[in-house]
């Protein structure tokens, strides 16, 4: 099979300044028109397209690119990532129908309150090692459900209603029925995040977190603050979580603890590692089609998760590695150890 | 919190836990065993329970013909139809984990694919299996027979003593019992044993990997499948998620236990069904799997391998 990862790598390392800006401004354009683009031959028989758009679709991708700073780039196996995700959500619910704060100044907090619980978490659990920290994670995304379910100032199993809708920006509208600005806004915080972790990749956090996932013990012995490089990793995943949450808290209007259950952390790890763990475009692009599949088949009601749950199958086993794996030299290099 | 109840109530609860706890050792048993030769969570293991609380329903339905407005079974009748459930819960459960381990993880194994890989195809798989099953029974529950009357035998200690209960935790210990000498005597179990210390020492010592693989997911298998006939014995019912909270409940007792070690993996589901029957008197049944995750952090912080510690050397992805 031809490795796509690196043809386009190759192209991408030969090509222009100018091919490359051409490039990376198309597909933005392209992305940010999408909504426009609703047409039998992409759309989602049986949902809006564009709310599909922001929800699943964008969702994930962004909550993917966050997951992919702890699974992806430092090799820790995080089952729980949904606990963040349902923070930043509780967050806005919980201010935004509370007190007159508006989405703009409770994204903050959201994350904050995200990262906050990513370092009382990690604290303890990262010192744990591969699949004890999976269960751990997993053991705490539930445990946020429950508290969620079980605690009556937070709504309890009824969740929150009547969540505010973010102020109007650039004379655009947030509504329910009208999703366009919020996938935009999506868009653009996914952007950011991209451009974040990329710069990240090439500095010290990122070559810790490679040292980190290659052998732990000989970055430690090496002078790499492992423990250190760990916490950030699993905060800043835990930031994005928060903010994708609190997002999907002000669009759905209300959420209830079922939204959040362990179903999530499994299909987002599920998008990180079909997209090509590590490589943050592989993960979007693997996030995009593993959330637009089960709505472009909608039509099949019944079997709708279960061509999914095959295809899941299939496509693992013939492309292990993921659709758009990392650079090859790097495999080798892990490989030859 | 309430513990005048836990007190007063004490030894049967303690009996009510150690029978919850022998449905989940049998479950982890076939976690750790796979994560003891493949170091993988086999994630679609409670879907092979899921399958074997069905595959039970069949049998007692169409084999035996017990409908569920039935009188109790008697006599000879009744220890036939015992057995054959049990025996067709455990064979199906066993083919079809074997089947899993064939269909997701041969390939990907044999090309050297990493743990993540292999896990989104178990995850895969799980979906398919949880799916199929949900469309073939409509997304209802079934329920399942009452074989005999549920009666009080005997008060020990001032602990009541239920006949199903008590027959599941003799039937599982003995299940345990012969799971241990198997893997401690034989020879396939020797291999079992070999390659959960050096995987490529003992294929160069002449280990048929293939088959250790395939008989480690069929022991597994069968396990999951008692366990899953023991379920349904004593709550009578199922659905396509049954799987789902019982798979995280006996995959934290194989953690607790020290997950790849055979007895740690008992000795966590025992604890764990304790911790959930005491849990839930304390703090009400909501409140059961955040009380036992918590322990489980905390053992995991004192002691990162578990209660009675890996039997593998190390743990890392």
């Amino acid at each position: 099979m031809i490795n796509l990862r690196d043809a386009g790598a190759t192209w991408w390392e030969n090509a222009s300044k100018l091919k490359r800006r051409s490039l990376v401004v198309s597909l933005v354009v392209f992305i940010y028109a999408l909504p426009f683009l609703n047409n039998p031959l992409i759309n989602t028989p049986g949902s809006m397209f564009e709310s599909v758009l922001f929800y699943p679709i964008g969702m994930f991708v962004l909550l993917s690119l966050g997951l992919n700073i702890v699974v992806g780039k430092s090799g820790l196996l995080d089952l729980g990532f949904v606990a963040f995700f349902a923070i930043g959500a509780y967050t806005m619910g919980v201010l935004g129908t509370r007190t007159n704060l508006n989405f703009w100044e409770i994204l903050p907090i959201a994350m904050g309150l995200a990262m906050l619980s990513g370092v009382l978490l990690g604290a303890p659990a990262l010192r744990l090692r591969g699949d004890y920290l999976a269960i751990v994670t997993l053991g705490f995304g539930e445990i946020v459900r429950i508290v969620a379910v079980n605690e009556e100032f937070i709504g309890g199993a009824r969740g929150i209603a009547g969540i505010p809708t973010p102020p109007d920006l650039f004379g655009m509208k947030f509504e329910i029925l009208n999703p366009k600005p919020y996938y935009w806004l999506l868009v653009t915080m996914t952007l950011l995040v991209y451009w974040a972790v990329r710069r990240m990749a090439v500095r010290r956090p990122g070559r810790a977190w490679d040292a980190i996932r290659q052998d732990d013990d000989v970055a430690q012995l090496m002078g790499v603050p492992t423990f250190k490089y760990k916490v950030w990793a699993f905060v800043l995943g835990a930031a994005v979580g928060g903010a994708g949450g609190c997002l999907y808290a002000s669009q759905i209007l209300s959420i209830v603890p079922d939204q959040f259950s362990l179903n999530v952390s499994i299909l987002v790890l599920a998008c990180v590692v079909f997209g090509g763990i590590g490589n943050p475009f592989g993960v979007m692009v693997g996030a995009a089609i593993l959330a637009y599949l089960p709505e472009r088949i909608r039509f099949l009601t019944q079997p709708r998760q279960l061509v999914f749950g095959i295809v899941l199958v299939l496509i693992m086993n013939l492309r292990p590695d993921g659709l758009l794996p990392r650079k090859k030299r790097e495999k080798f290099e892990s490989e030859m150890k | 919190m309430d513990f005048g109840l836990l007190f007063s109530e004490f030894p049967s609860l303690t009996f009510d836990g150690i029978a919850l706890g022998a449905i989940y050792a049998l479950i982890s048993l076939g976690y750790t065993l796979v994560y003891g030769v493949l170091r993988l969570i086999n994630f679609a293991h409670s879907e092979v329970f899921m399958i074997g609380t069905f595959a039970a329903l069949m049998a007692s339905s169409n084999i035996m013909g017990v409908k569920i407005e039935d009188d109790p079974l008697s006599g000879g009748k009744l220890i036939l139809t015992i057995v054959v459930c049990l025996v067709v819960a455990m064979l199906t459960s066993g083919i079809v984990a074997v089947l899993v381990e064939i269909v997701a993880y041969r390939r990907l194994r044999k090309r050297g694919a990493t743990k993540l890989a292999t896990l989104i195809s178990a995850i895969g798989v799980s979906i398919t299996l949880v799916e199929a099953f949900r469309i073939m029974t409509d997304s209802l529950p079934r329920e399942f027979p009452r074989f005999f009357e549920k009666s009080l035998v005997a008060e020990i200690a001032g602990a009541q003593i239920r006949n199903d209960k008590l027959l599941v935790i003799f039937a599982a210990g003995l299940m345990m019992f012969v799971l241990d000498r198997f893997i401690s005597k034989t020879r396939i179990g020797k291999g079992i044993r070999a390659v959960s210390q050096d995987e490529q020492t003992s294929v160069l010592m002449g280990i048929n990997i293939n088959r250790v693989v395939t008989v480690t997911f069929l022991m597994g298998g069968l396990m999951a499948g008692a366990a899953a006939f023991f379920y349904v014995l004593v709550y009578e019912n199922t659905s396509f998620r049954v799987g789902f909270f019982l798979g995280i409940s006996a995959f934290t007792a194989a953690v607790l236990g020290g997950i790849g070690n055979i007895r740690g993996a008992l000795v966590g589901g025992f604890a764990l069904g304790l911790l959930e029957v005491y849990g839930s008197v304390l703090l009400g049944t909501a409140w059961k799997h955040v009380i036992a995750f918590t322990i489980l952090v905390l053992v995991l912080l004192l002691k990162p391998t578990g209660l009675l510690g890996e039997s593998i050397q190390q743990a890392r992805v």
